[in-house]
């Protein structure tokens, strides 16, 4: 519906006034988000830098020390590189075991069969409370030396060692807890799968092709995208573990569970060392920006995308 | 082959059974032994021959000068705000995104996608400085204040999943409502918001599930007991104890489990389906 009485001058400058109507209205919108981005995310972030070089303890003004934290946690910070062996640890164990659990679980429950539905709520059952403090008092307990799976050994006439109190078994405690919980990695893994269309297993079937076949020729390829976004997700997540480590084993026995996200709360809120502390987090940044880097380099050869027309 | 294919449907009943009671049992047992005196605690029993009711009376009490009461008012009152505040915020926000054309509107998008994977450690103590020097420590204004900005837990992931549902909702339905000299806020409240109802929804079921139990935000914030959450409650309640009554302990954190299974079997459709319509793909 163009009224073409408008010059061309006149129209170029209603067409930019809209657009400029459209810019402010657009900004607008979004406007919460930006503000809380701009203030409470990107400010903070350079000025968590800018802390990483000084001294700061929140009641005085921070101090430029320059390279100086950096270079006590790269030389002399022996607790640094306990809980970066122990992130790594937690990080390599957890996220595959709790993705293969995730992955074959979700293939399972994507059947249709009778009663499907009550199986999925109790299979989703502990990833719905998992993350909370009342979780890690359960599993305190069950893994105590006097605990639940002690007691069950002491049936067969093993005697258990104190699952939470010993330095070797200790954090396989807190990954066996985060692997109990693969209920949101599986909900993805089985929306993934609902989107894999069927006729690709029926003309394999037509060939002859097995189950295993199809497996490894179908659905891991056509689910890759998923599990490169559950991999990203799973790592990011792992990184950040503290809950399990504050509350069942406060980063003990021998710092064996002392992870990174609990040292840095440690330096920056029992100590208020936050210069220190905000260079703690930059180098947890640097670590996780360059393993999901490393995850994304190698995508190309493991991620299939089945055509660009379904992105959206 | 009918009788194949049943007896392959009764493997996998079999597999899924076993795997039920295995991600139940932890569970089950944790409901025996909220009832448990500490004597019946070491025997391997699921549940107690003699139940302890009082595991919980006992409990809900324990904390001097407060009961748990108290801590389940706080965190209502603060989860409701949170709900209220991003439910508002991240729907704008999401509209904008989603319908608006306009400039930088991509690259805004952009960076909204990079900050969720952005790990919170990197901003929490100029943060915390922050709401220190404002004064809002102890108060609740550090998490209403960032989730009225589509921000706290969970607030990009939140725009980020408004906006693939709005995406979905055909666009003939605000052109129309444009003719007719709809404003787009009219639009976005009359029109898109409506249809948005099961994403919104989704919402907030994880708006409270992530909320409830915000422990290492409410561990920063929050420090004196009468403005306490339950995971507040129950931390304290794990460390005050020098002769630990783990059946008051448990008991009370099987209790403080419980909003989250209502929210879950009153919604339950939404969880498992909820994330599937969003369309998370690589």
């Amino acid at each position: 519906m163009e009224v073409t009485v408008a010059t061309s001058t006149s129209k170029r400058r209603m067409a930019k006034l809209k657009r400029w109507d459209a810019f402010i209205t657009g900004h607008l919108f979004i406007s919460p988000w930006l503000i809380g981005f701009l203030l409470l995310t990107l400010y903070p972030m350079v000025q968590s830098l800018y802390y990483s070089f000084t001294d700061y303890s929140l009641l005085e003004e921070a101090s430029w020390v320059g390279m100086r934290n950096y270079e006590k946690i790269f030389t002399i910070d022996t607790r640094f590189y306990q809980s970066v062996k122990v992130t790594f640890l937690y990080v390599l164990g957890s996220v595959p075991l709790r993705l293969i659990a995730a992955l074959f679980i979700a293939m399972l429950l994507a059947k249709s069969i009778r009663g499907m539905s009550a199986y999925r709520t109790a299979i989703y059952f502990p990833s719905l409370i998992g993350g909370s403090i009342a979780v890690s008092l359960l599993w305190k307990n069950i893994f105590g030396k006097e605990g639940y799976i002690n007691q069950v050994l002491d049936l067969f006439g093993i005697n258990g060692t104190g699952w939470i109190n010993n330095p070797n078994t200790a954090l396989g405690t807190l990954v066996l807890l985060v692997v109990w919980q693969f209920g949101s990695a599986m909900v993805i893994f089985l929306a993934g799968l609902k989107q894999i269309p069927q006729d690709l297993y029926e003309a394999s079937n037509v060939d002859g092709a097995g189950k295993i076949r199809q497996f490894f020729n179908i659905t891991l390829p056509m689910l890759s995208p998923t599990i490169y976004f559950n991999i990203v997700m799973g790592i990011i997540g792992a990184f950040q573990m503290f809950t399990p480590a504050m509350i069942i084993t406060q980063g003990g026995p021998m710092n064996s569970t002392y992870v990174y996200a609990l040292y840095l709360y440690e330096r920056a809120f029992s100590q208020l060392q936050m210069g220190y502390a905000s260079s703690l987090a930059w180098i947890m940044l640097i670590i996780i920006a360059a393993s999901t880097s490393v995850i994304f380099l190698t995508s190309k050869y493991w991620v299939f995308y089945e055509s660009e027309k379904g992105e959206k | 082959m009918p009788s194949t294919f049943q007896r392959k449907n009764i493997g996998i009943h079999a597999i899924l059974i076993v795997l039920s009671v295995l991600m139940i049992y932890p569970v089950l047992w944790w409901v025996g032994a909220s009832l448990k005196s500490n004597q019946e605690l070491s025997l391997p029993g699921l549940f107690p021959v003699h139940p302890m009711w009082s595991n919980f009376s006992k409990g809900w009490n324990a904390i001097p000068g407060h009961t748990f009461t108290d801590f389940y008012i706080n965190n209502f009152e603060l989860i409701v705000g949170l709900i209220f505040t991003t439910v508002i915020s991240c729907s704008l926000v999401a509209f904008g995104f989603a319908r608006l054309q306009f400039r930088l509107r991509n690259f805004w998008f952009s960076i909204l996608m990079l900050t969720l994977m952005l790990p919170g450690q990197v901003t929490i103590i100029p943060q915390y400085s922050l709401f220190h020097h404002l004064g809002w420590v102890n108060t609740y204004l550090p998490f209403i204040v960032p989730h009225s900005l589509a921000g706290g837990a969970g607030g990009s992931f939140f725009v980020f999943l408004l906006v693939q549902f709005i995406r979905g909702i055909p666009r003939e339905l605000d052109e129309s409502a444009k003719m007719d000299g709809c404003s787009w806020f009219g639009i976005y409240w009359r029109i898109i918001m409506p249809l948005t109802k099961p994403a919104l929804l989704t919402v907030i079921i994880y708006c409270f599930l992530w909320n409830w139990d915000d422990f290492f935000g409410h561990l920063l914030y929050i420090n004196s007991v009468d403005k306490y959450t339950v995971g507040l409650a129950l931390r304290m309640l794990n460390d005050s104890q020098s002769a630990q009554q783990w059946g008051q302990l448990l008991a009370m954190g099987l209790v403080s489990v419980v909003p989250s299974v209502i929210i879950f079997t009153l919604a339950q459709k939404y969880f498992v389906e909820g994330i599937a319509t969003t369309g998370i793909k690589g």
